[in-house]
């Protein structure tokens, strides 16, 4: 007896009552349902069923044929799923002047997207550059004007355009419309580079000077190749803004040039005959698809950790 | 023959003037350090000779040659930075080679340029390696390397080894200072670690609001500190300070009052004359006091141990002594109780005097 006594005594745990003993141990357990998890489970619920309903009701209703849309279920599924609203949306809906469908359309807006996202972010990088890394004289009232440009409404200038571009003879091209998408996305994309290359660590700039790199080779050898999660952020921004765009599309182009989004419109608005709601559904759809894919394929580019290494992290 | 020169260096920002009439000189092969607290303007004055920062007024010269206006590429520098600043997309060797290239130098000697530095610092296998994937010691290692291949006669370090651990940081201490013994470039270092500073250094530039307070070999910087500022910024635990005054003796020699007590100034060479009735400033290393014995020619003071830190090799005592807090280094196996009374001897041999006014030394 005395001996067990003695070997309790060694044990570490020989002061603890045996009644704490049997008490909690190791991980604490979570209940799986609480009112916790029910409001933010049911909260999210709501808030997706809120944006996929429309969503499925446009799905639905472009796979659909004429007689049964006129039935009037819109929840309903498509009983005969057809395919051939989004061909007739694609390539022969009317927009009152031709019957081609959205394909000329989507073929303008590739032609203005992408020279302006690439020309406005070409711009917009060396200008953040310069402002956050080279301080020269007059860069932070350069800077501040700019800014300020971001805050004037589109509306303000959208006449004086007008004006300048017909008189250097662009108004109603396709490079009129590039240089006004450029211009105006300047302020935002040189906030956004400016930012970006100041969080940069300092002594990486120090450094290529010392190594005897000048501006261009700073910047594209040193400071670009760090900067691959900025450039897609600025591709997102600038490629949905600019397929989007409605306003600068249908002042400052010409029928033949109008980007997918006003071919949009104008399929869907156009009065004659009857209005047919799945090829409308279809083609919207197919004008917010490319936007889409741009966010699911570069959502995976969004490297983080380009600098990591630079300095001590 | 001398390296780098500053003269009558100014920088300003708008209004705010950072350095004023800075003058500096800095002989071939020599070790310079620049040291001092954060803001004392040492990494400032550093990136005035790399050419990182556009002067207000002066000159500065690098080998005989005025290099006021010329572009870091082009003074004959390199420099290692504190945070490592290496291109994180390069490898190391691509980091090494980058301004070489950037030169137009032949391959064949960028190849030997790397291959030698990477011989000196060891880093041979990491050659293939990128930034993130080194340690941080490794890391600097490289970016001293970056300053070694490019082949110039002045070196300059921005904090280097801040950012490392206390025994990487030794360890690299150690490497710099061979580094230095086997290359004999001029190098100038900046930083704010008094022990680096002591270490490594020929001469210790000590700074504080843009000035150099103090420009001498750690010895005299550490012994004979020009002034007040020096002498507490060197030294851990800081110089102990009794104020009071001097007055005569008892038997006619002048002596030190302070508190009611009573120090002899036996063996104090001081420069300027000791007036009876001066306000002075007495300042005692931790080191320099002894207790329970007789320092040579001093006498003894009672004190109390206040609180005792054991260090391992030293033993750190506060004592309570004449109306002041002071620290007494003393050996490791030597202990005391808090309350113990003591007695104290001071060596005034290695003591100051600083003015109570000016705080300059007397």
């Amino acid at each position: 007896m005395s001996d067990r006594g003695h070997l309790k005594k060694t044990a570490h745990l020989a002061e603890v009552p045996a009644a704490l003993e049997a008490g909690p141990r190791g991980a604490k357990p979570r209940r799986l349902v609480s009112t916790r998890t029910i409001v933010v489970y049911g909260t999210l619920f709501v808030a997706a069923a809120y944006y996929l309903l429309p969503l499925y009701v446009m799905i639905v209703t472009s796979l659909k044929g004429m007689p049964e849309i006129r039935v009037g279920n819109i929840f309903s599924p498509p009983l005969e799923i057809t395919f051939e609203p989004w061909v007739k949306a694609w390539s022969s809906a009317c927009t009152g002047l031709n019957c081609d469908g959205l394909s000329r359309g989507f073929w303008n807006s590739v032609m203005i997207t992408v020279p302006s996202t690439i020309i406005s972010i070409a711009v917009a990088s060396i200008n953040g550059y310069a402002l956050s890394n080279w301080r020269f004289k007059g860069a932070d009232i350069f800077f501040t004007i700019l800014i300020v440009g971001a805050f004037i409404p589109y509306q303000v200038m959208l006449y004086p355009l007008v004006i300048v571009l017909r008189e250097i003879g662009l108004y109603g091209s396709l490079a009129g419309l590039v240089i006004v998408h450029t211009i105006f996305g300047m302020p935002i994309l040189t906030l956004l580079f400016r930012n970006y290359f100041a969080s940069l660590p300092e002594e990486l700039f120090k450094a290529a000077r010392v190594d005897g790199a000048g501006f261009w080779g700073i910047f594209l050898k040193i400071m670009v190749p760090m900067s691959l999660p900025i450039f897609v952020v600025a591709m997102i921004l600038q490629v949905t803004g600019i397929w989007n765009d409605f306003l600068f599309g249908v002042v400052f182009t010409r029928p033949e040039y109008y980007p997918m989004t006003v071919q949009l419109n104008n399929i869907v608005n156009s009065v004659q005959g009857v209005k047919e709601y799945n090829v409308n559904m279809a083609a919207t759809i197919l004008t917010g698809a490319f936007p889409l894919l741009v966010y699911f394929v570069s959502g995976r580019l969004f490297v983080r950790g380009i600098a990591a290494g630079a300095v001590k992290g | 023959m001398t390296s780098v020169s500053v003269k009558d260096l100014r920088l300003s920002f708008g209004q705010v003037t950072v350095l004023d009439q800075l003058n500096l000189d800095i002989q071939e092969g020599e070790f310079l350090v620049l040291l001092g607290s954060s803001g004392c303007g040492k990494s400032t004055l550093l990136n005035c000779i790399a050419g990182l920062l556009d002067i207000t007024d002066g000159q500065i010269f690098i080998n005989g040659r005025n290099v006021t206006w010329d572009e870091p590429k082009d003074r004959g520098i390199g420099m290692v930075f504190q945070s490592y600043a290496l291109y994180p997309q390069m490898t190391v060797e691509k980091n090494l080679s980058f301004g070489l290239k950037v030169a137009k130098l032949p391959q064949g000697e960028i190849d030997k340029r790397v291959a030698r530095a990477a011989e000196i610092l060891q880093i041979g296998p990491l050659l293939k390696r990128k930034p993130s994937e080194l340690s941080g010691g490794q890391r600097q290692r490289v970016a001293i390397g970056r300053a070694l291949v490019r082949d110039v006669d002045v070196f300059l370090f921005d904090e280097p080894l801040s950012n490392l651990d206390a025994k990487l940081r030794s360890e690299l201490r150690v490497e710099i200072k061979r580094l230095h013994q086997s290359l004999k470039n001029t190098m100038i270092y900046v930083t704010h670690d008094q022990i680096e500073a002591l270490t490594l250094a020929d001469r210790i530039a000590i700074m504080k609001g843009g000035v150099i307070q103090q420009l001498a070999d750690p010895n005299t910087i550490y012994n004979a500190p020009r002034n007040m500022f020096v002498a507490g910024f060197i030294g851990s635990p800081s110089m102990n300070f009794l104020k009071g005054e001097i007055a005569t003796g008892a038997d006619g020699k002048t002596v030190f009052v302070a508190g009611g007590v009573t120090f002899s100034l036996n063996g104090y060479r001081a420069g300027d004359p000791l007036l009876p009735g001066r306000k002075v400033v007495l300042g005692v290393r931790p080191e320099h006091v002894a207790v329970d014995e007789a320092a040579a020619g001093g006498e003894l003071h009672e004190a109390v141990v206040d609180i005792e830190e054991p260090m391992g090799a030293d033993n750190l005592l506060w004592l309570k002594h004449a109306g002041h807090t002071m620290a007494v280094r003393t050996a490791g196996s030597r202990r005391f109780r808090p309350g113990t009374k003591v007695r104290l001897s001071f060596d005034m041999s290695l003591a100051s005097l600083f003015d109570a006014a000016t705080e300059e030394r007397i």
